[in-house]
């Protein structure tokens, strides 16, 4: 296979768990709320302390995952970055 | 440390510095008796000056300039400016409202306008940025081919960006005429002078950089405030930290208060006041006939008595305040009884998620709480003048990078939102709500006296019950200074803050707009042959035009401004989003597919809109097509159906079509490129 087939193929597969684990963070937990609520931390019902700051610091580590793997990779294939 | 600064971090660096001295000396001054409207104005002109010098300073004649500031933007400051062009008067001056009326369901717009920069970089950002053009009609055109797709992103991206840019304007008119009283139209038209001197010499370059400026402005002045009052609360500055233990002590007084008597007792009034009307609507016309006669009676019998002329004068003044006539009337009284039915509604807990009282209502909660996220969420990744901040950086990699940093400078103040409802709400608890109305704060009345607070005593106990207060979102941030016993500086800051926020927003709309009908539709359809000077005297002009009309909207008072804003996200999303993400993904996506996608996505979220908000209109002449929501689902949540819809489309109509060969040659350059094999 040539590198560009090999470099797309990681690249979407990264891209596609990391989205998985965004849709479970945004909406499957979410779903949960009423029941994670019952945990407390830091004085916060969970499932508000996720909705307010948790989530949002997860999507912050997704992001800089992502980041970080893709520039591993494209120094692998040798991805010109104009 | 210093010297390992770029020379463009020094720079900003000096101007927080001049910024921070600034409003020192205002402190001082105000110590010695500077009134409070002279603040407002130094104000006012210390920023619109600032924003003005930048503005001038990055004039520039060159159209990659004009249009994505040369593409040097480090991903750092990007990632400001991009903070920046994302918030806007609502997120700075009615999110941390919506959230204090809502409580756990408010932080839909928490998740889902933080959710949307994760798709933003994992689905958009780096193929953009490799795509290198100029706007997202562009990348639309080249992928797809053909004219008729451009033209429809263009029609998405104005119809989207138009309303959004009114609302900044019309935040602009609000702010100027709270703290610096200046008339609201007066307000509305500094406001256009402001975002004219960002964006008008310099464009994309000079927007960019007013935008860094505006953000260091807009967060400091919307953390401030909060943090002093967590401060005097709980005595630690770090308001984020520390508002959980305030909402439980906000649950246990809720817990207290919700059960009181005198609530209970309230509640029912403004129950018993809702049926009234709902009465009295049902009557119509005939209850209106027996108010005016009845009124009527009434003053005929106080003047034959001898009574007080201010008692007849009242009744008088009641009389013709009556509506004109039956249909009047039933507006009227159908806004007075919804309002009445608000009230009389039992209260919910600030930190309960999807409350209701059946699973049912639970579940419809639920239901919307995830649709909106999904909006918000797929809305953000499509904005236009978002997405094209993403051309302005030097790499792919820095694109990459500068959406970690949009990230990291919007969330400072999303993460900052709750906890100022958290704070708002254990004030209104403990000082205000069974507090005699004579002893309330002085900050209650100020506001009321502009009528961002209002009480009304329904049960004549000279107490004030929590149903018998009502705020108006926007009082939240903008009282916060007030509320913790701030001197005036603070306060002016924070309008500062809200105008930074409104500006820099309606700058990058603006821009997006002008481009879109200058580059796409001028340039790349009518006139390949344009000149370059000619192309952006073109832009310059249409850039002129657009804003005075979106001023001269704003100078309206439009009141369905801001639940319009709501559907740009829906429009938005379902117009791009779609056509965006399967074009990078999905070599077998055809031209055909996502026309009829785009505009499909399109129709279906507006006539949801349609149908399910309005019954009729007016203008046209039409009626009665109002209906039922599809599973309960709001209209502010329509691009559920029309992202979906969009997405379905697209792939149906591709897999009957014929794929474009350069397809894949044009996927090749935008996902991979090294020296060997481009």
């Amino acid at each position: 296979m040539r590198d560009a087939d090999i470099h797309w193929q990681k690249t979407r597969r990264l891209t596609f768990i990391l989205l998985l684990f965004w849709i479970f963070v945004t909406f499957v937990l979410t779903w949960f709320s009423r029941s994670i609520n019952a945990v407390v931390i830091l004085g916060f019902p969970l499932g508000f302390y996720m909705a307010a700051q948790g989530a949002l610091v997860i999507y912050l580590l997704i992001i800089w995952w992502y980041n970080r793997q893709m520039k591993k990779l494209d120094a692998e294939y040798g991805v010109e970055d104009e | 440390m210093f010297a390992s600064l770029t020379r463009l971090q020094r720079y900003y660096l000096y101007y927080t510095g001049a910024f921070l001295a600034f409003i020192g000396a205002l402190a001082v001054l105000e110590q010695h008796g500077m009134p409070p409207r002279w603040i407002g104005y130094a104000f006012l002109f210390f920023t619109i000056t600032m924003y003005a010098l930048i503005g001038i300073v990055c004039r520039t004649s060159d159209v990659s300039e004009y249009y994505v500031a040369g593409r040097r933007v480090p991903a750092f400051f990007n990632g400001m400016a991009t903070g920046a062009d994302w918030m806007s008067a609502a997120s700075f001056i009615g999110l941390a409202g919506t959230l204090y009326l809502s409580g756990f369901q408010g932080l839909a717009y928490v998740i889902g306008w933080t959710g949307g920069f994760v798709l933003v970089a994992l689905l958009l950002a780096p193929y953009l940025r490799r795509f290198g053009q100029y706007t997202i009609p562009d990348f639309l055109g080249a992928r797809y081919g053909g004219n008729a797709i451009r033209l429809v992103a263009v029609a998405a991206a104005i119809l989207a960006s138009f309303v959004y840019v009114v609302a900044q304007i019309y935040g602009v008119g609000v702010i100027t005429s709270r703290f610096v009283s200046l008339q609201f139209e007066i307000g509305v038209f500094v406001g256009l002078a402001g975002i004219l001197v960002c964006s008008f010499l310099g464009g994309m370059r000079a927007v960019t950089w007013t935008q860094v400026a505006q953000y260091l402005i807009l967060i400091v002045a919307y953390i401030t405030p909060v943090a002093i009052l967590s401060y005097n609360q709980t005595g630690n500055p770090v308001p984020q930290l520390v508002y959980g233990q305030v909402l439980q002590q906000v649950t246990a007084l809720e817990d207290k208060l919700f059960q009181n008597p005198a609530e209970l007792e309230v509640r029912q009034l403004f129950h018993e006041r809702a049926d009234l009307y709902a009465q009295k609507i049902m009557q119509l016309p005939q209850s209106l006939n027996f108010e005016r006669e009845n009124l009527s009676k009434q003053i005929n019998q106080l003047k034959a008595s001898d009574a007080q002329m201010k008692d007849i004068v009242a009744l008088e003044r009641q009389y013709r305040d009556l509506p004109h006539d039956p249909d009047q009337a039933r507006l009227r009284w159908e806004s007075a009884m919804f309002s009445a039915v608000e009230r009389s509604k039992p209260p919910i807990h600030h930190g309960e998620a999807f409350p209701g009282e059946t699973v049912e209502e639970q579940d419809i909660m639920r239901l919307n709480f995830l649709a909106l996220i999904f909006c918000l969420t797929i809305g953000t990744a499509a904005l236009p003048h978002v997405l094209t901040r993403y051309y302005t950086t030097p790499t792919v990699r820095e694109a990459r990078e500068s959406v970690f940093w949009s990230l990291l400078f919007i969330l400072l103040l999303y993460i900052t939102a709750p906890a100022y409802a958290v704070f708002a709400k254990y004030e209104v608890l403990t000082h205000l709500a069974e507090i005699p109305i004579t002893k309330l704060p002085g900050w209650v009345a100020a506001w009321a006296k502009i009528g961002l607070v209002s009480i009304e005593d329904i049960n004549v106990d000279g107490i004030l019950q929590l149903a018998e207060l009502s705020l108006n979102p926007d009082v939240i941030v903008l009282a916060t200074p007030e509320i913790a016993g701030m001197p005036y500086v603070v306060s002016g800051l924070v309008a500062a803050g809200g105008l930074a926020a409104a500006l820099s927003t309606a700058d990058g709309l603006l821009l997006t707009i002008t481009t879109s009908l200058s580059h796409d539709v001028y340039y790349r359809i009518f006139r390949p042959d344009a000149s370059t000077h000619f192309r952006l005297v073109i832009s310059k002009s249409l850039l002129l035009v657009v804003a005075i009309l979106a001023a001269t909207v704003a100078a309206q008072k439009p009141g369905t401004i801001l639940s319009m804003v709501s559907w740009a996200f829906s429009i938005a999303g379902s117009a791009f989003f779609p056509a965006l993400v399967l074009g990078i993904f999905w070599e077998k996506a055809t031209r055909a597919g996502a026309l009829a996608g785009m505009v499909i996505g399109i129709l279906l979220s507006i006539y949801y809109i349609i149908r399910v908000e309005f019954d009729s209109i007016p203008m046209l002449g039409i009626s009665g097509f109002g209906m039922e929501p599809w599973f309960h689902i709001q209209s502010t949540s329509s691009g559920v159906f029309g992202v979906i819809g969009g997405f379905i489309t697209i792939i149906l109509v591709s897999l009957v079509t014929k794929p474009d060969p350069r397809a894949g040659s044009f996927l090749k350059t935008i996902r991979f490129r090294n020296g060997a094999e481009s």
